[in-house]
């Protein structure tokens, strides 16, 4: 929870841009309530610090709206989307919740395992990778599924997995959503209802 | 089964843009200036009379809830707030409705913020769909600039903003009280009720929370009336309803439904049916991880609905349906939700916070078989003493699925004790 | 006012009530961990469950307003079963150590699970361990055995108005800490202590020295600042091993200030026990009889108009009356008790007394504090101010240093200047005082040690009658004392009779060759450097600043060690009892003084406490009410004349360092390089 060995930096600041974004959160709430943005501030300062949020932007954050730093800290702590440590520089999230495990989450895992060498909540040596496992991402009846970054690969097996991962090492981001012929979240094969308008 | 002409949510899988044209297109923002000038309190007798029950999972009838809101304000402004932190395992509805036909519920926003009265609207979406908040971002963007949102909303005198909140990563912000408190900027821990958030909720200020579902089939149903909701369906259980098909069948996807469709004809004409066939079926998770398993027997006849499901003592929740067939390891399965509700435990009250590690700690070692055959009864005791005494409804939902899991599979739990169960271990 | 049925017997309780209050008034027993009658609700133990008739589960009674019509039942099957439910799992991750653990004895678990829990346990999986945190010299945690039942972060948030505790990460790894294990910044951190229901947090200083079972209690009154809060002392032997608040809603409600808690090392520290003379330039012990001597050769024959007396912070009432009497017989009239040279009129009570009470501060509506900071001079009384103003429908200024009071004020001016503009009516805060209906005003030494003291105390008094601060029926003039034995010094005449010398009389007496014998009472809060001409006695309890040229040492009593009257700044007389004895030779104060008088031949006319306090009635005859406060007369006082243009600050900078005993515990002095708050402040945002 409270990492240790973590090397802190001194200091954080918002880039203009991330400042910008900041504003914009804390005009979507009622005057004197901007505690109300401090989970997208947060969110903000962690995609600009490659990832994780250091002790340092929690400070920054919480003078910015004029909270203790208690209270921004409990926040980081509480919700899993806070790291409070480094992670690589690709984040996988591996769903392992009952239905993307009916459906071979291990597999995805294995697979994990095998290309980059490291299990759920490690980080290979190079710093490129970070593997985790997650609780349900909301996306079931794609199951098993992986976020990356900002988007879901969904329909997985040990082999697209494979793929992915391969894909990501070479540097190319590979194309979100289902992994096999599906759209979306109809039915493989096409959908049974709406099929007048699909 | 329910005829397409029926159906609310047309561009369900995506295959259309999500965007304002197209929806338009598909009849949503028709009329909704004339709607509005219907009034308050026709909008939540509509509502009423539609059957329209929470989508989210409790099934607490919308119109009702709505009604409890002031009817004048006493100086504090009122909030709709829409509960996106979909997050119940099995469960990805929302998803489909906030990527592929977000205008249904920013639509349903305005007319269901506009008869409870309220300022402006704050869709709290889980975090980890950052790519269905671009969208729903972007439809919201778009009605502003059509000038359906904001002041003068639709040329109807009203003004109304509607904001996006994303969450962090909290399955129990999905619990509406600690959505309100997470919505504060706070860890997201259920508040005590009372006082109820239509007196006292999001900055102290009366505020109804309803699920993305529930808000967004809300045009839908006064345009074309409620009478037509309350016919689908039957009684105390109308209406279309998105259900989620997952786990061990041919074809697992989601699907826009009667309420009250049996459970094996939502399985077989639109999941392609069991893996390896109907009679390959184990058990069924009907309605999220939070309700107890069925087993098959139960599985052959069961209609989808609140009541029917409620009668065999489990639940229609959010409707999805975790299919398990006969290779499953069915303790594992529900250890493994053990394990999500411990993980998702906001720690804040004693019951949950010591007992769902404790079950779960107890259902590994049952996976194992490593337990003595009376600590089944200690378990269930255990889930007993978890039910009913928490602060909200995540204790009961970690002990359900336990509870179903004894209730249905305790011969197979006795056999990994003696060691004589010949599905263990087995992985998926 | 709701009507509710429970257990049978129906019963009316006031609105607002809770059904957990409700159930206490019937006479059913309600057991709780987290709820607290002085903190928020947080509902989160679950150990008050009660059965509802018409509700499906059973309802947590501490967070459940009581209704009309309500049927609760504390005593069924369900009921029972649900408490040893919460007790199991409350206990499956305690560790259990009682025997080693400081709270043993004490502990509202230990004493739960003996009538609420089962005899066994049916966990068998590894209990949780939790690495325990810093939380600063004063407090030791053992985070395994917490509960998160969160009293201690809704007091720092709540009272001591100080959000530096919070509940880190979530579920089954839920943690309490600081942010970072920092040490909290509150003067009033220490009641955290009282306030864990379990051995999670308790005190370091006192860690493994006592079993609270072995100790004596003797149920006293605080001396470390004026409020007089009432206190337990807990000792063993001679030794005083901790101080406890006792409840008193009029005074410190149930709170103590971590200079009062913590104070107790320094009664054991640099403590004078025995007579001491000087000897060839340099202090050597004595016997009594010899150290009376020696003050007997030196006063035989002076003058009474050369010797003069100052009474310091730490003198009790019975010895102040002693001491003033002697002096009378001796023919001087140079007494003095305030050594800070506060402006002080001892001849109008009302003019030095905190009129409106402490308790008055709950239904003051508007505040302005003038040349005092609250927060490090009488904690606990700040912290009621915080209570008050949290209730809303209060606003508060300040004349003076711009801190952190934890409350928002307007920030009016650093001077005398600002004064005299709020005199005018002419500030802004003057509107707030004006539409207020119960407005105080709170008068520090930082305003009255100082030369335009006299002309600070008539522009008080002059917005008081200005304000309609004085009624009939309130009274909202207010001087915050820093010191304990101040009240009664005034009140018993303890400064300059007829043609005598003040403070700087005394002292510049003394350096110009005037005054010959100087006696010292607990005096330590002074300039003693100035009195290197006069023979000087100092009589007290440790070796401090008084000490320096003395040239006869009468070791007396700690306020742990005798039975004496304190009079708080409210004016409330108050008992102290002696909890031990007074170490190696030293003895009760006031019977040094009676001894000494017979060597002088000045014999006092009492022979035991009883016939002092009757000397003490005469002389005040308000002292019969103890534990109340006796309203104070209305009349002028102050004298008009110029203003310094410094600023005010507060009396107290040093808050863990004020007098010889805090001085002398190396635990304050621990805090005190610690340092409290940053002092930065709310400013004029409120």
């Amino acid at each position: 929870m409270t990492a240790e060995n973590v090397v802190q930096p001194d200091s954080f600041e918002f880039t203009p841009e991330s400042l910008e974004l900041a504003k914009m959160h804390i005009a979507k709430y009622p005057e004197a309530r901007q505690a109300s943005a401090v989970m997208p501030l947060l969110d903000i300062a962690q995609r600009q610090h490659g990832g994780w949020l250091p002790d340092a932007a929690i400070r920054y954050v919480s003078d910015m709206l004029d909270m203790p730093y208690i209270r921004v800290f409990e926040v980081a702590t509480f919700y899993t989307m806070y790291n409070l440590k480094p992670v690589g520089k690709h984040f996988i999230e591996v769903c392992t919740t009952t239905p993307c495990w009916l459906r071979g989450s291990d597999d995805v895992l294995a697979a994990c395992k095998k290309t980059l060498g490291i299990g759920p909540g490690e980080t290979t040596e190079d710093g490129e990778f970070t593997v985790v496992e997650v609780e349900c991402l909301g996306a079931c009846v794609n199951a098993p599924m992986l976020q990356y970054d900002d988007d879901y690969y969904e329909d997985l097996d040990a082999e697209s997995t494979t793929r992915i991962l391969n894909a990501l090492k070479s540097g190319e981001k590979p194309k979100p959503g289902p992994q096999n012929d599906r759209h979306t979240s109809d039915p493989l094969g096409g959908p049974t209802t709406l099929k007048e308008t699909a | 089964m329910l005829a397409d002409k029926d159906r609310i949510f047309t561009n369900l899988y995506g295959f259309h843009d999500f965007g304002l044209d197209a929806a338009k297109g598909r009849g949503d923002w028709d009329g909704t200036k004339d709607l509005l000038a219907k009034g308050q309190d026709w909008i939540i007798d509509q509502l009423k009379e539609s059957g329209l029950r929470g989508r989210g999972g409790a099934g607490f009838p919308t119109g009702l809830k709505m009604s409890f809101m002031p009817k004048e304000s006493d100086g504090r402004p009122s909030y709709l707030v829409v509960n996106a932190d979909e997050g119940e395992p099995g469960t990805c509805k929302d998803r489909d409705i906030m990527r592929h036909d977000p205008h249904k519920l920013v639509e349903g926003c305005l007319l269901g913020g506009f008869a409870i009265r309220a300022d402006a609207a704050y869709i709290y979406i889980r975090g980890e769909f950052y790519r269905e908040a671009e969208n729903l971002q972007a439809a919201i963007d778009q009605a502003y600039d059509a000038g359906l949102l904001g002041k003068n909303a639709c040329g109807s005198g009203y003004d109304f903003d509607v904001f996006v909140h994303r969450g962090m990563g909290a399955y129990i912000c999905g619990e509406e009280t600690a959505l309100i408190e997470s919505l504060e900027g706070k860890k997201g821990q259920p508040r005590l009720k009372p006082p109820f958030p239509a007196n006292v909720g999001v900055w102290g200020c009366p505020t109804t929370v309803n699920n993305v579902e529930t808000i967004a089939v809300i045009p839908t149903i006064l345009r074309r009336g409620a009478p037509w909701f309350a016919g689908i369906g039957r009684e105390n259980n109308t209406g279309t309803k998105v259900f989620c098909i997952s786990g061990h069948v041919n074809n697992p996807c989601n699907v826009e439904e009667e309420m009250g469709i049996p459970l094996k004809e939502l399985i077989e004409n639109h999941a392609g049916g069991v893996r390896g066939g109907w009679d390959n079926l184990l058990a069924v998770i009907p309605g999220g991880s939070s309700v107890p398993v069925i087993p098959k027997s139960i599985c052959d006849t069961v209609r989808m609905d609140f009541d029917s499901l409620k009668d065999v003592k489990s639940g229609l929740g959010t409707a999805a349906v975790i299919v398990m067939d006969k290779s499953t390891d069915i303790v594992k399965a529900i250890a493994r939700l053990s394990a999500f509700y411990k993980h998702e435990s906001c720690g804040q009250c004693t019951p949950c916070r010591e007992g769902t590690g404790w079950m779960w700690r107890v259902m590994e070692r049952l996976v194992r078989g490593d337990a003595q055959p009376e600590e089944i009864d200690m378990l269930l005791d255990v889930t007993y003493q978890v039910e009913g005494h928490t602060i909200c409804a995540l204790g009961d939902a970690a002990a359900w699925p336990i509870q179903g899991l004894i209730r249905h599979f305790r011969p197979e739990l006795e056999a990994r004790i003696a060691g004589s169960s010949t599905t263990q271990p087995r992985a998926a | 006012m709701p009507k509710l049925t429970i257990d049978g017997q129906e019963i009316e309780v006031e609105q607002g009530a809770t059904v957990l209050q409700a159930c206490e008034e019937a006479g059913a027993e309600i057991p709780r961990f987290c709820y607290h009658e002085r903190l928020s609700i947080a509902g989160n133990c679950r150990m008050c469950l009660v059965e509802m008739e018409r509700s499906p589960k059973p309802i947590a009674s501490c967070a459940m307003p009581a209704g009309d019509g309500m049927v609760i039942h504390t005593n069924t099957p369900e009921v029972k079963k649900a408490r040893e439910g919460v007790m199991e799992f409350l206990l499956i991750n305690h560790p259990l150590d009682c025997p080693i653990c400081d709270q043993g004895g004490e502990c509202d678990l230990q004493d739960q699970s003996m009538a609420y829990g089962t005899g066994g346990s049916r966990y068998e999986e590894n209990k949780r361990a939790v690495k325990e945190k810093h939380m600063g010299p004063l407090i030791k945690t053992e985070m395994t055995r917490c509960i998160h039942c969160t009293r201690c972060i809704r007091f720092a948030t709540e009272v001591a108005g100080v959000e530096e505790l919070g509940a880190i990460g979530r579920g089954e790894h839920m943690e309490i800490t600081t942010y970072l294990e920092k040490s909290m910044t509150s003067e009033l951190s220490g009641n955290v202590i009282d306030l864990c229901p379990v051995g999670a947090l308790t005190s370091k200083p006192y860690a493994f020295t006592a079993r609270s079972w072995e100790l004596e209690k003797t149920e006293s009154i605080d001396v470390q600042d004026a409020l007089g809060s009432n206190i337990r002392v807990d000792a063993r032997g001679p030794e005083v091993m901790r101080f406890l608040p006792r409840l008193n809603e009029d005074v410190n409600q149930e709170w103590i200030s971590d200079k009062t808690r913590f104070a107790y090392d320094g009664l054991r520290k640099r403590r004078l026990d025995q007579p001491y003379v000087r000897r060839d330039g340099k202090l050597q012990p004595a016997s009594w009889n010899e150290a009376f001597a020696a003050i007997a050769e030196k006063a035989s024959g002076l003058d009474g108009s050369r010797m003069a007396a100052i009474a310091g912070d730490l003198a009790d009432a019975e010895s102040m009356m002693a001491l003033k009497d002697l002096m009378t017989a001796l023919g001087s009239a140079n007494t003095e008790c305030r050594q800070d040279g506060a402006a002080l009129d001892a001849s109008v009570r009302a003019s030095y007394l905190f009129n409106s009470t402490i308790a008055g501060i709950d239904e003051a509506d508007a505040l302005l504090i003038v040349g005092s900071n609250p927060r490090l001079e009488a904690p606990v009384l700040n912290a009621r101010i915080r209570q008050r103003w949290l209730a809303g429908g209060f606003k508060a200024g300040v004349i003076g240093e711009q801190v952190d009071l934890t409350y928002r004020y307007d920030y009016l001016g650093a001077g005398a200047e600002t004064l005299d503009e709020v005199v005018k009516g002419s500030h802004s805060f003057s509107d707030v005082l004006r539409e207020a209906e119960k407005p105080m005003i709170i008068l520090g030494m930082g305003a009255l040690a100082r030369p335009d003291g006299a002309a600070i105390l008539k522009l008080a008094q002059d917005i008081a009658v200005f304000y309609g601060m004085v009624s009939s029926d309130w009274n909202g003039f207010n001087v915050l004392h820093t010191a304990a034995a101040r009240v009664a010094g005034l009140d018993l005449g303890f400064v300059p009779g007829e043609g005598g010398r003040d403070m700087d009389g005394i002292l510049s007496g003394v350096e110009g060759g005037d005054i010959d014998l100087l006696y010292l009472l607990h005096a330590d809060e002074f300039d003693t450097d100035r009195t290197k001409n006069a023979f000087v006695i100092y009589q007290g309890s440790h070796g401090d600043a008084g000490v320096k040229h003395a040239d006869v040492i009468l070791p007396g009593a700690a306020y742990t060690e005798k039975d004496a009257t304190w009079i708080n700044t409210e004016g409330r007389v108050q008992l102290g009892r002696r909890a031990v004895f007074p170490p190696g030779d030293a003895r009760e104060d006031w019977t040094i003084l009676r001894a000494l008088s017979d060597v002088l031949g000045k014999k006092l006319a009492y022979d035991n406490l009883g016939q002092l306090r009757a000397r003490m009635l005469e002389a005040a005859p308000h002292l019969t009410a103890v534990d109340s406060v006796e309203p104070a007369a209305w009349n002028d006082f102050g004298e008009a004349g110029e203003l310094d243009s410094a600023p005010f600050r507060s009396a107290v900078q040093d808050h863990y360092l004020t007098n010889p005993i805090a001085r002398a515990s190396e635990i304050l002095a621990e805090c005190a390089e610690i340092g409290v708050s940053d002092s930065e402040g709310t400013g004029t945002d409120g």
